[in-house]
């Protein structure tokens, strides 16, 4: 038993280090990816397609290719893989962790242009650094998408006025003929300063180790 | 009923005597006149104020008496009178405090109105006269407080507030509790072990002390509101504070009734505590159920006011005060009930009612709070004046300590708890505030006068260790907690108005992490959070909401609120005028929507070769059009343009913008900007009026976009050749103007038949449709 454990921390220091997780958490999360992968080593996206309760969400596409996408690995690659690991699933829900009471201001800000990165990858899906017209259409149509038709309607003119905003704030003064390309990260930065990602984009991992509580199961 | 309330016999008495003089000074001038008219004059003074009958007798024959032709009856009108004179004096006292610079901002509007009261107060018991009581529990409790909660309810932020609720419940519940006790508990053992002389404090019993801690021990809505609205410390920490102070109401009552009772009785059982645990669960959820009945029947009947808009605020009100009412009755919570009222009925009955009816609500409401909340802080002063006062130092410095050192543990040791569950930990600066913030106010106040002195006799002990407290945190904390905010580099509100950008990542952040968290395989609070919407959105809006809004997604709601907050403050600057903006911006439509390589430039500058026939049927429809367009500006001014969108309902509303959006595919879609040629008055008219679509697409915040467009006044366009005006336009090159060749794939209309498309083009541009939906019998877009 103590050796076991050992070894599992040993496992897991690696990822401890990159991702920011205890082990408990990693070891929790570590069971939920073998629940959906049905204990295989690797998950698709078929698999996370079939959960159940993801299937209301209206940006369901686009938190799957999340998961799969290069540029959320943090090694400078792009495109996006066909199945991923437990440590590439790790990498992206690492983007969901809170700030604690020791975290610094410099650790906020990375953490905060971390998450802001994050979901600008979400909307840049070719990846050419700026999200554009179209790219922005199409996320706010993904987003009313479970709206019905007065949804899609609406959705192109508040693209556009989004779009308007972004480039009125970051660019005040564009001749008539200058042609605003598309928002770039540091427009985004700017625009969702307000928002405070470090303090609202996280979820709750659990720290409980549940395999306690199941006496007499032996675990890995 | 006021009556009773405000004494006939004391404030008041000056005005009636001098009104007898005068009157006495008429009845002798009539007597040296012939008396007029008829035989049986009836006797108009009518009440059994005796010194008048004996005055008109002595000045009249036996027979008739003089016509009163001018007369003093004070006491008919006298409480409407001297209640509308407080209000009179809180209201001036207000205005006072913000025309005198400095002051405002050192000290707290709460001390400088209880400073008058104190003044008042003094002022007339110099004149010989009895105070009144006006802090009269029913007089505080039925009519001063209710406005400033509904205010408060009906405004409380939701999304901060449920996301802290765990927290909020934990200060509210165990804070006050753990504050009762510790006051109560600590001040019994202090009076007991009175060295020397065997004062009055021997006798105070363990209930009575726990009694007056439960009081003392209470957050106070009110003051907390009127200290932390001059602070403007970031939403956290303001709902952090105001959230407990409304909550703790609950706990309050239950105590409160709890040691009444039994402090008559002697002794506490610990079924007796036990039955108050339950008594509490059924006060706080019994309030909130009564409010969320009301409120949901307030957002029902707003359904149906589509026909009588001008009484929907009433409804509001008067729902509202009835949740309060109906708790009180049943001694559950009226505060918390009124606040699930306000809450629950807020953003159905918003999408329900007119623009101007949710003005109405929302001035008639700070209104109300406001002078409340004057009139409680000035009545708090005169009630000091009054007394009745019994001063013991040991009680009273005891009892200040004691709150202050009970509110630091209690806030410092549930932190300790709380921040096992929070993500979002509460540092030690938020700490400090959330203790520092703990004011008591006029509830306490009100509670303690409601004692009843037989039962209770040291009551007037206690009311002025009360006042003390109170006096303590608002003047002491409240004016101290500003600089102590500054120095602690405490965040700050933040100002930025809510922009399109944010809200929409606002949602879809909300989705991201309830997709998370599914990932992950656990129920965490997104999950509730988005089947509690979903479950809304299904159900419970297709009953309350109106028509087509029922279905609206929230994104496109405050998408079309922004809209029209745009379009009133467009029209308020008046129309044309330089809008407020930080940074001005050249930005518009054109810059963003994607270019295609334009034609053969050549022909795009040539005059269009139009055939006869067609140059005078766009003659002639110019000419009429441009009439129509005349007339209406005529009959606008800055009122009228806002009257009208407002008052059809929003489906119309939402019909003619579809119309709109239809005009702007077949439109070029340069949205007006700056650079408008200012030598052409048609144009400028022309855009002046232009279509709600333009104004729309300005973004909200600070950097809207200058229309430097001259509100001309509407000349006759008769000697305007209008087609010279085209020619004028084309000239003028890199103008907002600028008629660019139509755009393929965004949905604009297809090139076709170049002339003719390009001058239709030209024509849209200057016969723009005339203002936000002003005018209803124009159905459809005037093209030819």
């Amino acid at each position: 038993m103590g050796a076991s454990q050992t070894r599992s921390e040993h496992k897991y220091q690696d990822l401890m280090d990159k991702t920011g997780f205890s082990v408990e958490q990693i070891k929790n999360l570590h069971k939920r990816f073998e629940q959906l992968s049905g204990n295989e080593e690797t998950i698709s996206r078929e698999n996370l397609e079939n959960i159940p309760a993801l299937a209301n969400n209206p940006i369901r596409r686009q938190i799957i290719g999340a998961f799969f996408d290069k540029r959320n690995q943090h090694q400078n690659e792009v495109g996006s893989f066909e199945e991923i690991g437990f440590e590439q699933f790790l990498m992206v829900m690492s983007h969901f962790r809170p700030p604690t009471l020791k975290t610094t201001e410099e650790e906020r800000e990375t953490m905060r242009k971390e998450k802001l990165r994050f979901l600008f990858n979400m909307h840049d899906t070719d990846n050419d650094g700026t999200i554009t017209l179209e790219e922005y259409r199409k996320a706010v149509e993904e987003l009313l998408s479970k709206s019905g038709a007065i949804g899609q309607e609406g959705a192109k003119a508040i693209a556009d006025a989004a779009m308007l905003e972004v480039a009125s704030t970051n660019v005040p003064h564009m001749a008539p003929d200058d042609f605003y390309e598309g928002i770039t990260f540091e427009h985004f930065e700017q625009i969702l300063k307000g928002l405070e990602m470090e303090s609202r984009m996280h979820i709750r991992f659990l720290d409980v180790d549940t395999t306690t509580m199941r006496c007499g199961r032996s675990t890995s | 009923t006021f009556h009773k309330y405000l004494d006939p016999s004391g404030f008041g008495k000056s005005l009636p005597e001098q009104g007898l003089l005068l009157l006495v000074v008429l009845v002798l001038l009539e007597g040296s006149v012939l008396p007029l008219g008829a035989a049986s004059s009836p006797d108009v003074s009518h009440q059994d104020d005796s010194h008048n009958h004996k005055v008109a007798d002595h000045g009249v024959n036996a027979t008739k008496k003089v016509f009163p032709v001018l007369d003093v009856d004070y006491h008919h009108i006298q409480t409407p009178f001297e209640i509308s004179l407080w209000v009179l004096l809180a209201s001036l006292m207000k205005l006072g405090f913000h025309l005198i610079p400095r002051l405002s901002s050192i000290v707290p509007e709460s001390c400088l109105l209880i400073v008058v009261g104190l003044l008042v107060g003094g002022l007339i018991k110099l004149a010989g006269e009895q105070v009144p009581p006006v802090l009269d529990s029913r007089l505080f409790f039925l009519c001063l407080l209710p406005p400033i909660i509904l205010d408060a309810g009906y405004f409380l932020p939701i999304r901060p507030f449920m996301e802290n609720v765990g927290t909020i419940l934990m200060f509210a519940v165990v804070g006050t509790v753990w504050n009762a006790f510790f006051v109560g508990g600590l001040l019994y053992a202090v009076c007991q072990i009175q060295p020397a002389n065997p004062s009055s404090l021997h006798s105070i019993e363990l209930l009575h002390c726990l009694l007056f801690g439960s009081i003392i021990s209470a957050v106070d809505p009110v003051a907390v509101l009127a200290v932390f609205e001059e602070i403007h410390i970031n939403e956290l920490l303001h709902i952090l504070v105001f959230g407990e102070s409304l909550l703790n109401d609950a706990v309050t009552v239950v105590l409160y009734h709890l040691f009444v009772e039994y402090a008559g009785v002697g002794t506490v059982t610990v079924m007796d505590g036990f039955l108050g645990v339950i008594s509490f669960l059924v006060v706080a959820l019994g309030g909130v159920l009564v409010g969320a009945i009301y409120g949901i029947l307030a957002a029902f009947t707003s359904r149906f006011t589509s026909h009588t808009r001008v009484i929907e605020p009433l409804f509001v009100f008067v729902y509202s005060y009835m949740a309060y009412l109906s708790a009180e009755m049943f001694h559950l919570s009226g505060i918390m009930a009124l606040i699930a009222c306000g809450a629950v009925m807020r953003p159905y009955v918003e999408a329900n009612i007119s623009h101007k009816s949710h003005t109405t609500i929302k001035y008639f409401l700070k209104m109300w709070s406001s002078v409340s909340e004057t009139l409680i802080f000035i009545f708090l002063g005169v009630a000091t004046v009054d007394g009745p006062h019994s001063w013991n130092w040991t009680f009273v410095t005891v009892t200040v300590i004691l709150c202050l050192v009970a509110r630091v543990i209690g806030v410092v040791g549930l932190t300790y708890i709380i921040n096992k569950f929070r993500i979002v930990k509460l540092t030690t600066k938020d700490q400090f505030i959330v203790a520092y913030g703990g004011l008591r106010g006029a509830i306490a106040f009100s509670l303690g006068f409601l004692l009843d002195q037989n039962q209770f006799a040291h009551r007037k002990m206690f009311l002025t260790a009360i006042i003390t407290v109170i006096f303590f945190t608002v003047f002491v904390q409240g004016m101290t907690i500003k600089p102590l905010v500054e120095l602690l580099a405490v965040k700050k509100k933040q100002e930025a108005k809510r922009s399109i950008n944010e809200e929409i990542h606002t949602q879809f952040l909300d989705h991201l992490l309830t997709g998370i968290e599914d990932i992950c395989g656990h129920y965490g609070h997104h999950h509730w959070k988005d089947k509690l919407n979903r479950f809304n959105k299904k159900y419970v809006k297709k009953c309350l909401i109106a028509g087509e809004r029922s279905k609206e997604p929230q994104l496109i709601a405050f998408y079309h609120k922004m809209e029209m907050k745009q379009a009133i403050e467009l029209v308020e600057s008046g129309g044309g005028v330089k809008l407020p903006s930080a940074v001005p911006s050249t930005v518009s439509m054109q810059n963003i929507q994607p270019k295609k390589p334009p034609p053969a430039k050549a022909a795009e500058r040539a005059l269009p070769q139009l055939p006869k026939g067609r140059e005078e049927e766009i003659r002639k429809i110019l000419r009429s059009n441009l009439q129509r367009t005349r007339q209406r500006l005529r009959s606008y001014n800055r009122h009228t343009l806002v009257a009208d969108p407002y008052e059809d309902g929003f489906s119309d509303l939402l019909i003619k913008k579809q119309k709109m959006i239809e005009l702007e595919k077949k439109m070029n879609n340069y949205l007006t900007v700056p650079a408008a040629p200012p030598d052409s008055p048609t144009m400028c008219r022309a855009r002046l009026a232009s279509d709600p679509q333009a104004y729309s697409m300005k973004p909200v915040s600070d950097s809207v976009p200058v229309i430097q467009v001259d509100l001309a006044s509407p000349q006759s366009p008769d000697s305007v050749n209008v087609m010279d005006e085209f020619r004028r336009a084309n000239q003028e090159e890199d103008q907002g103007l600028m008629m660019k060749p139509p755009q393929g794939s965004s949905g604009s209309n297809k090139p076709g038949e170049a002339d003719t498309t390009r001058d239709q083009q030209r024509l849209m541009r200057c016969l723009s449709d005339p203002g936000p939906s002003a005018d209803e019998d124009e159905d459809e877009p005037f093209l030819p």
